[in-house]
């Protein structure tokens, strides 16, 4: 790796390459207040705020792709006014986003080089973007990876590598980067965090969006905190503690957020799965789940975790096995999401955008979606007053933030579109499934969740571990997939493991430990990887 | 629950009333009536014959089959489908008519309920043929928009079929009243759709369909025989708008209504219904029918020819489309 490719002008370790003064920015209310920072090279400048503090906002404002309302930046003392993203690029300014911009049907090469292919002739000069391509990708470390081959059967990861690889190549001076990890499975995770590493040594700015605290004190160098849009501080990051940060980002004393675990655990035995196969990704996996119990499902990234969710729930037909619910005796398979809800299962997707929610409706639709008929009046019309009395104390129940309930999900924030996809099934197991006849008496209600707390602040995060908590003590039992290992091991009374589509262990909490569950995640891998 | 309530606007924020019927929020049809009075004013400048009564009742005698077909054509765009048959549809709905009271003798009030019929049997075959296996509603209807004049042309040996004045009283205004029976069905039917889709269940589900039927699934709803239930609707009201049609013209015109499809989608996307889906608004597809008749009419008041009239609508059109691209930008 060569330091000169990485920032064009030679510069010293520790010299302030970009400060930001007085920013402010303002969509009808300020969201930005008055922010200065210095960023460094040579530094790992962490950004941390709960959702909607402003991290996301100043970032778009250094990289050119919203104009500032206040405020000034000088790039090395010359004053820095970007136009566009372009603009920006320009400078040395680079941003890759959460929403990632790799074209799943271009190579790799064609998309690292989209904007300026060589040409030769009126074609595209193969042999010299390969070249370029190879000589960009080891800038990142996929030197093993052919530049030929399409972007789309690629890994998150790796299309983040490579986005940070284009970057690179225009000799990025500043990076910023917005949550990075957030899609990540650790190993991938902590791979892109050594390659980060790297850069900085090489003399790039990085500045680094987080939620996850860990990773955040683990890597940078400095950390600058938000709130509600005002700077708390900058501090370098020295000794401090994953409660120190809590407490600059929510104001609060973290003492009160690290709560202790109960377990709501019962005897009966709400859901017991057995031999459950949907292939490729879920292979004969049985397990049980008890009433009041939160059982965490932890593998690797593609490990079957979500399709498991999506074969029980009916999302996706499984090709064999059965379940059974609560007391009936009957085992079945849902072959429809239907099915499973009118059984009083719930299942919360990971991309709320994509299944999870109407973005475009307002909060009150998507609330009350799922049991319509209880507001059903005469000529069939919607009551539209006591849908709206209901779905209110619903979102206050969550402190749901938003201006109104008419307000279109798709302008909350993650933190609480996330409470609003949970918060439409609680109205559902509250009244729905206790009006039927039918159920024994405690009614089976099964949360299905898929990471839970993506890209969510510690706020809305722990409101969330307090929503589990209170289902388990009504008796439900859950199911939650999460990639944050810390996560389940805070949450869940036991931890189920499965690796390739296949059942592991089962770990009890108090008989776990974080490393016995990681080498649980990699079992299949081992032994595939020994046999051959 | 008082305190309860209090608490809550402080994080919830104070839920305003939604929509009501049957004209909800009145300001959402203000920029539509805006351009219709523009265009009525221009006109009026334009010509001296244009702003009298007699303009706007032949014309409120000749939309009706277009709203109709409209109106159904809302309502699937609503659920992010498409109905390129209506035309055609519309068409045997007629040749249908025509048909059993020309050749067979039947009366009209069993002629028009078999005519319905068969056109809302073929808005179901749409239907269960798009959704039910997956293929695109748009390629469906194309074939069907095929199916539908080729029967239709079968059927009258692809000649006009004259009826008579037997059947006129539902197209041609009653004495005293200036306005058809047509056109006061065409209103109901408006005002009826525009409450299921607003104030149903049934119309929550086609709009959320729309936005995200995936999402909709996921929450334990089959989208499917709600949207199933849209084509059907559309097929029955491409009937309706037959027997309208051929009550007008005394006859059942197999080679009737070619391209209605299109001044249907236009009507509802000038009403600001997204070709994307999950919006749409029957009262607004409504004054994009009046819009597109107005255009019409007062083009050919003030002399244009049929040509130029044809490159001027197409122009409304655009600038409508331009505007839904703008209000749907927000989300994409």
């Amino acid at each position: 790796m060569s330091h000169a490719e990485v920032s064009a002008p030679p510069m010293r370790l520790g010299e302030s390459i970009l400060r930001v003064s007085g920013m402010t920015k303002r969509y009808g209310s300020v969201v930005l207040d008055d922010v200065s920072v210095d960023f460094r090279s040579g530094e790992i400048h962490a950004l941390l705020g709960a959702n909607g503090a402003g991290k996301s906002t100043l970032c778009k404002i250094i990289a050119g792709l919203t104009p500032a309302s206040a405020g000034e930046m000088f790039l090395r003392d010359s004053s820095y006014v970007p136009t566009d993203k372009a603009d920006a690029e320009g400078w040395g300014i680079e941003i890759v986003q959460q929403e990632l911009n790799v074209i799943p049907t271009l190579t790799v090469a064609e998309n690292l080089y989209l904007r300026r292919l060589p040409r030769r002739g009126i074609g595209i000069d193969r042999k010299r973007l390969h070249q370029q391509a190879r000589v960009a990708l080891a800038r990142v470390g996929l030197d093993g990876l052919d530049p030929a081959t399409p972007a789309g059967g690629l890994g998150v990861g790796e299309r983040q590598l490579i986005e940070i690889a284009a970057a690179l190549d225009r000799n990025a001076r500043v990076l910023i980067l917005d949550e990075p990890t957030a899609a990540l499975a650790a190993v991938e995770a902590s791979r892109l965090i050594g390659h980060l590493r790297l850069l900085r040594d090489a003399g790039l700015a990085i500045i680094y969006i987080s939620h996850r605290l860990d990773e955040v004190l683990a890597m940078a160098d400095q950390i600058s905190v938000l709130r509600d849009g005002k700077l708390v501080a900058t501090l370098p990051i020295g000794r401090l503690v994953e409660q120190d940060l809590i407490r600059m980002m929510t104001g609060v004393q973290g003492a009160a957020l690290g709560r202790e675990h109960r377990c709501h655990r019962r005897e009966t035995t709400l859901l017991r799965v057995r031999g459950l196969t949907r292939s490729p990704r879920v292979c004969d996996i049985s397990f049980d789940l008890a009433a009041g119990e939160r059982l965490g499902i932890a593998g690797l990234v593609g490990s079957g975790r979500t399709e498991l969710l999506r074969a029980i729930f009916g999302a996706d037909a499984a090709d064999s096995g059965e379940l059974s619910i609560g007391q009936e005796a009957t085992p079945k398979l849902f072959s429809h999401p239907r099915q499973a809800v009118r059984d009083g299962v719930a299942m919360i997707t990971e991309d709320r955008k994509s299944d999870g929610l109407l973005m475009s409706r307002p909060v009150r639709e998507n609330v009350s979606l799922i049991d319509l008929s209880r507001f059903v009046g005469r000529l069939g019309r919607i009551r539209t007053g006591a849908e709206g009395t209901a779905v209110r104390t619903r979102a206050a129940g969550l402190e749901l933030r938003c201006r109104s309930i008419e307000q279109p999900v798709g302008e909350l924030s993650g933190g609480n579109q996330q409470k609003v996809a949970i918060a439409k099934w609680l109205d559902h197991s509250a009244d729905f499934c206790r009006s039927r006849s039918d159920m024994p008496d405690a009614s089976p209600r099964i949360f299905l969740f898929d990471e839970p707390t993506l890209g969510i602040d510690v706020a809305a995060r722990q409101k969330i571990y307090e929503l589990f908590e209170s289902l388990a003590a009504s008796g439900a039992g859950l199911l939650i997939v999460s990639s944050d290992l810390d996560e389940l091991m805070q949450t869940c009374d036991a931890i189920g493991v499965i690796s390739m589509g296949r059942w592991v262990t089962r770990f009890e909490r108090d008989a776990w430990d974080r490393e016995s569950i990681m080498k649980a995640c990699f079992h299949h891998h081992r032994r595939d990887t020994a046999a051959g | 629950m008082r305190g309860a309530q209090e608490t809550e606007s402080s994080i919830v924020g104070p839920g305003r009333a939604v929509a009501r019927w049957p004209i909800a929020n009145v300001y959402r049809y203000f920029g539509l009536l805006a351009v219709l009075g523009l265009m009525c004013l221009l006109f009026g400048l334009a010509s001296d014959r244009f702003l009298t009564t007699r303009t706007f009742t032949s014309i409120a005698n000749q939309i009706p089959e277009l709203t109709l077909v409209a109106v159904g054509m809302t309502l699937v765009l609503v659920i992010g489908g498409i109905d390129l048959s209506v035309g055609s549809l519309l068409a045997l709905g007629s040749a249908i008519l025509g048909v059993l009271m020309v050749d067979r003798g039947w009366p009209f009030w069993i002629a028009a309920p078999i005519a319905i019929s068969v056109c809302g049997a073929a808005g179901l075959v749409n239907g269960v043929v798009s959704i039910g296996a997956g293929i695109p509603s748009f390629i469906v209807t194309l074939g069907m928009l095929e199916i539908a004049r080729g029967l239709a042309l079968l059927l009258t040996g692809s000649r006009i079929v004259y009826i008579g004045s037997s059947i006129e009283f539902l197209g041609a205004p009653p004495g005293g009243i200036p306005l058809s029976p047509a056109f006061v069905i065409s209103i109901g039917v408006v005002l009826a759709a525009q409450y299921v889709l607003v104030q149903t269940v049934m119309g929550r589900y086609c709009v959320a369909i729309g936005t995200n039927r995936e999402a909709v699934r996921m929450a334990g709803i089959d989208p499917r025989p709600t949207a199933i239930k849209v084509f059907l609707i559309s097929g029955l009201l491409c009937g309706l708008g037959g027997i309208v049609q051929a009550s007008r013209l005394s006859s059942a015109d197999p080679n009737a209504a070619v391209g209605l499809e299109l001044s249907a989608i236009a009507a509802a996307v000038i009403g600001g219904t997204s070709l994307m889906g999950g919006r749409g608004n029957v009262i607004s597809t409504w004054l994009g029918v009046w819009i597109i008749a107005v255009l019409q009419t007062g083009l050919a008041q003030c002399g244009f020819s049929d040509p130029s009239k044809r490159l001027i609508t197409g122009l409304v059109i655009v600038a409508a489309v331009l505007m839904d691209a703008w209000r749907s930008r927000r989300w994409n």
